[in-house]
């Protein structure tokens, strides 16, 4: 399978692509708007299994995990940057976003159709080369296969391997 | 056992080790779990009634509203009204309701102590370090894993350590030192790894010039901001009511023989720093941006309405009024830090030089609110300056300290502090 890319340039912040704006809505509408100031066309264009190929830093700012959730809720596949901020990093892995970290993103270009190996893991651009990308723990790995840490919280609270507390006190 | 830097003795601590290894994935016991508002309980109280489980021990939970308070629409009312409904059916102990900003409040209710592992829902959650304590902040679902098992996993960091030596200059703050950082390194310069502030010049700082260190280390990509506890730290730390027993400044340092990435800094010859729209990485000498013209000035959020930034604006503001068509707004951190500076004549000195005081919130500083005018420059204390990030797409923010601020205010244009102080 592959999949079109949509490329970025550096510094892409989490008020690009959730605005603090919108943030009292839900994740629905708070997607309408990602990275509309970028791209205007973005939310309302792209289709589920399209990538973003970003320069360096992808992701800095707030903690608000909606700037990861907005591109689960558009079908994104997966954010290919030379590097993440680490709060992001964190968040995109708990929502189900998958993120890969590859020195050579910024060779891809927009409109280029991709394939992912998460195996190795490595992208291949349209030329057939070969780009590789940093290893990923082998728990992220399976919790973004899962849909994010929620699922695997769920899977925990039913195999007792985590104990359940009382869901109201007073 | 092999010399640790004060990361790693931290993580060792949580995670139930004799020492860590930087790299390795370890599992941390939380001692502490804070959010707002807006990340908080409106995002928790669904994700835990859908697993059908609850809080792992309220006693370890702090909740702030401070982000959609006070409520201006139907919108935040809701949000709000959710926190508060949930705060009660989950009997919370700790609740802090509109009376400031979660940085701030955390540890001027005793909640820090150095040695503690902390999470925070928030992005400025390094602010924390300050104290000694491994603080970092983390979203809404990670904030559920916590909350649902009390542990969070964390990769053990290098440790960036960031030493300043000799004596800042009148009207030079922890601001220009940390904008000087993040426009060195960049704004994920850290890599994610842990920064320690050091040096006699991060020992002379008061208590809340750390936190403004150590706040901004998270825009510097750092994952926690840290200084080791001292004399000063005690003494903060007795202000506010934390039992000397429960204190331990000793063993939360780095070893001096610990691998750490140092980088050396001269606090006598910093100047004050601005960084210019759109990036707290655009950060310069004042001299470079001084004669913009400015239409807005803002102290306020967690990085620079605290106490001590409210002292620096009015040591110079005293005396004197902001330019004509000038807008200066001042949103004190927190209600007790206004409390304080209304008894030290501060809140008087910024009204008479025609400050417009705002609620003790998060405010413009997260766009939340929307005060900023579109087509604006503003000149502010606040941490982030992207494009839009203060709710006005079309806004020019630039970031500087207290001091740079007020200054500016005074001028109607950007100017080096230092002249008015002088």
């Amino acid at each position: 399978m592959t999949h079109r890319v949509w490329r970025l340039g550096a510094d892409v912040d989490t008020d690009q692509l959730a605005p603090g704006a919108y943030m009292k809505l839900g994740i629905e509408d708070i997607a309408r708007h990602c990275l509309e100031r970028l791209r205007p066309e973005f939310a309302g264009s792209v289709t589920p299994g399209d990538v973003l190929v970003a320069g360096p830093n992808f992701g800095i700012g707030s903690s608000r995990e909606q700037a990861a959730a907005a591109l689960v809720t558009l079908g994104v596949r997966a954010v290919i940057a030379p590097s993440f901020s680490g709060l992001y990093f964190r968040n995109a892995f708990n929502v189900g976003l998958l993120l890969l970290t590859c020195p050579q993103a910024e060779s891809l270009q927009e409109g280029d159709r991709i394939t992912l190996d998460l195996d190795v893991p490595q992208v291949t651009g349209p030329d057939g080369r070969a780009l590789p990308c940093e290893p990923i723990p082998d728990f992220l790995l399976d919790m973004v296969r899962a849909g994010g840490l929620m699922m695997q919280l769920k899977k925990r609270l039913a195999d007792g391997s985590l104990t359940r507390h009382p869901m109201r006190r007073s | 056992m092999p010399a640790q830097t004060l990361a790693q003795k931290l993580l060792a601590h949580a995670s139930g080790r004799a020492s860590v290894e930087v790299n390795e994935i370890v599992n941390c016991r939380v001692d502490l779990a804070m959010f707002h508002d807006s990340s908080g309980p409106r995002r928790l109280k669904p994700m835990l009634e859908d697993l059908g489980t609850g809080i792992w021990d309220p006693s370890k939970v702090v909740l702030v509203m401070d982000h959609y308070v006070p409520e201006a629409d139907d919108d935040s009312r809701r949000i709000v009204r959710i926190a508060r409904e949930w705060a009660r059916e989950q009997d919370l102990p700790h609740v802090y309701d509109s009376v400031g900003i979660c940085h701030v409040v955390l540890p001027e209710r005793g909640h820090l102590r150095p040695g503690m592992l902390c999470v925070g829902g928030d992005s400025h959650s390094p602010t924390g370090g300050a104290f000694g304590a491994y603080m970092f902040g983390v979203g809404s679902t990670e904030m559920l894993g916590v909350v649902a098992s009390g542990e969070i996993w964390v990769r053990v960091p290098e440790t960036l350590d960031m030493r300043w030596h000799g004596q800042l200059s009148a009207g030079v703050s922890a601001k220009d030192m940390v904008l000087h950082m993040i426009g060195r390194f960049g704004m994920n310069g850290a890599r994610y790894q842990a920064v320690e502030f050091s040096g006699d010049a991060v020992q002379a700082l008061s208590m809340q010039e750390r936190m403004t260190l150590s706040n901004m280390a998270a825009e510097m990509g750092a994952q926690a901001g840290l200084v080791a506890p001292d004399q000063t730290t005690l003494r903060y730390l007795q202000t506010v009511g934390v039992s000397e027993a429960s204190i331990d400044i000793d063993h939360w340092h780095t070893d001096s023989d610990a691998p750490v990435e140092r980088y050396e800094f001269d606090a006598a010859n910093l100047a004050p720093q601005v960084a210019l729209p759109h990036s707290p990485a655009n950060a310069h000498d004042v001299a470079q941006s001084a004669g913009t013209k400015l239409q807005v000035a803002y102290i306020g959020a967690c990085t620079g309405a605290k106490l001590d930034d409210l002292r620096a604006a009015a040591s110079v503001l005293h005396g004197r009024r902001v330019a004509p068509g000038l807008q200066l707004m001042v949103a004190p951190a927190s209600q007790r830090d206004q409390e304080q500076a209304t008894r030290e004549g501060i809140m008087k000195t910024l009204t008479e030089a025609g400050a417009s005081v705002l609620p003790n919130s998060c405010g413009a500083c997260s766009g939340y609110g929307g005060s900023i005018p579109e087509g604006a420059n503003v000149i502010a204390t606040t941490a982030r300056n992207f494009k839009g990030r203060m709710g006005a797409a079309t806004a020019q923010v630039y970031l500087a300290s207290p001091y740079t601020v007020a200054a500016s205010a005074l001028a109607g244009q950007i100017i080096d502090p230092r002249e008015v102080l002088a």
